[in-house]
């Protein structure tokens, strides 16, 4: 009985997955179908859209990448610019070392999915119960990857005709960061790894500007966070 | 050109999948202390910066100076301390963004 009462049945593990994948589901829909006309727009078409959703699977590269391939960038400046683009990735996987550690089968996926807006749902370790823990983060990268594949064929495949008045909708990507900042910011007592993430890329985007700030910020984000190891280490952990 | 265009799609493809799984290929074994505390403090803080990365565009020098920003973001923030719930937060704030982009700042 005592089993029973702590886990729960893989379909409420379902279920529990797909709601908390619906807030991403309209911002990567929207996200998907914009890259989708741009790539094709570009003289790329659907089976182009559908190997760079399923194989690269990260938005802002996708976008950076139809630039790339239009113009017929070497291989070397490729590398170089994924690794530019996408270090943040890096990480995201050091915060879950310890979390995906015995994922088991999942493991390879969960490490290939983890986008930032995957990353944003799974960061808090909150899960229904310990038992489906993989399970449910696995099922929540999957339903995420599958909204992305779904918009970035819709918009190859629909182009132009599609009625897009939608402007603003592209805010619920903002709007799903803001509210996880929120919810972290009333769960936790330490609110100085918070305040350092958000003070730190701000001045970073003032001083390098839009285009090169990403990577300072997150330097400066890890420099500040080792120094306050001392005061933040004991109580964190 | 579509050859060249499908080496360029799959090393896109392979440098992301290297960078996404490095640290557990480094920290296979026992995860040091250090990266141990990362993991602790990391999350919240990025998550401050894709707020402020999701923001990057918007201009405050001229009209409508941020404001449906600053308002619809107000509201995210408003709706998950009332309700806390991430989906109406989120619906919430999309809705009062498109209303203000689309009517009120048009």
């Amino acid at each position: 009985m005592q089993v029973q009462s702590r886990t729960v049945s893989k379909s409420v593990i379902v279920r529990k997955a797909f709601l908390t994948s619906l807030p991403v589901m309209a911002g990567y829909v929207v996200l998907g179908i914009g890259f989708g006309i741009l790539l094709r727009n570009a003289g790329y078409g659907v089976a182009w859209a559908a190997a760079m959703a399923v194989l690269i699977y990260a938005g802002s590269m996708q976008y950076v990448g139809i630039g790339l391939l239009a113009g017929g960038a070497g291989i070397i400046t490729t590398i170089l610019t994924t690794v530019m683009v996408n270090a943040r990735h890096l990480f995201y996987s050091i915060s879950m070392v310890d979390r995906y550690k015995n994922a088991g089968r999942y493991k390879p996926y969960l490490i290939f999915a983890l986008t930032d807006e995957t990353y944003s749902l799974l960061c808090d370790g909150e899960t229904p119960d310990r038992e489906h823990a993989d399970l449910y983060r696995f099922l929540v990268s999957l339903f995420n990857q599958l909204y992305w594949i779904t918009g970035c064929l819709l918009g190859s495949l629909l182009g132009a005709v599609l009625p897009f008045s939608s402007a603003g909708i592209e805010f619920s990507m903002t709007a799903l960061f803001i509210a996880s900042f929120t919810e972290q910011w009333l769960r936790t007592r330490e609110h100085i790894p918070a305040l350092t993430g958000l003070f730190s890329t701000l001045l970073c985007l003032l001083v390098f500007g839009p285009e090169n700030f990403l990577i300072p910020a997150m330097l400066l984000i890890t420099l500040i966070l080792t120094l306050l190891r001392g005061r933040l280490g004991r109580k964190a952990v | 050109m579509n050859t060249h265009s499908a080496i360029l799609v799959i090393v896109m493809a392979v440098v992301t999948i290297l960078l996404r799984s490095l640290p557990f290929l480094v920290f296979r074994k026992q995860t040091p202390p250090y990266i141990s505390y990362l993991g602790e403090v990391l999350p919240s803080a990025i998550i401050g910066l894709l707020v402020i990365y999701c923001l990057k565009d918007t201009v405050i020098t001229r009209a409508p100076f941020g404001v449906p920003e600053l308002i619809a973001g107000l509201a995210v923030v408003g709706l998950q301390v009332w309700k806390r719930n991430p989906l109406l937060s989120i619906l919430g704030g999309t809705v009062i963004y498109m209303v203000l982009v689309q009517a009120v700042f048009a």
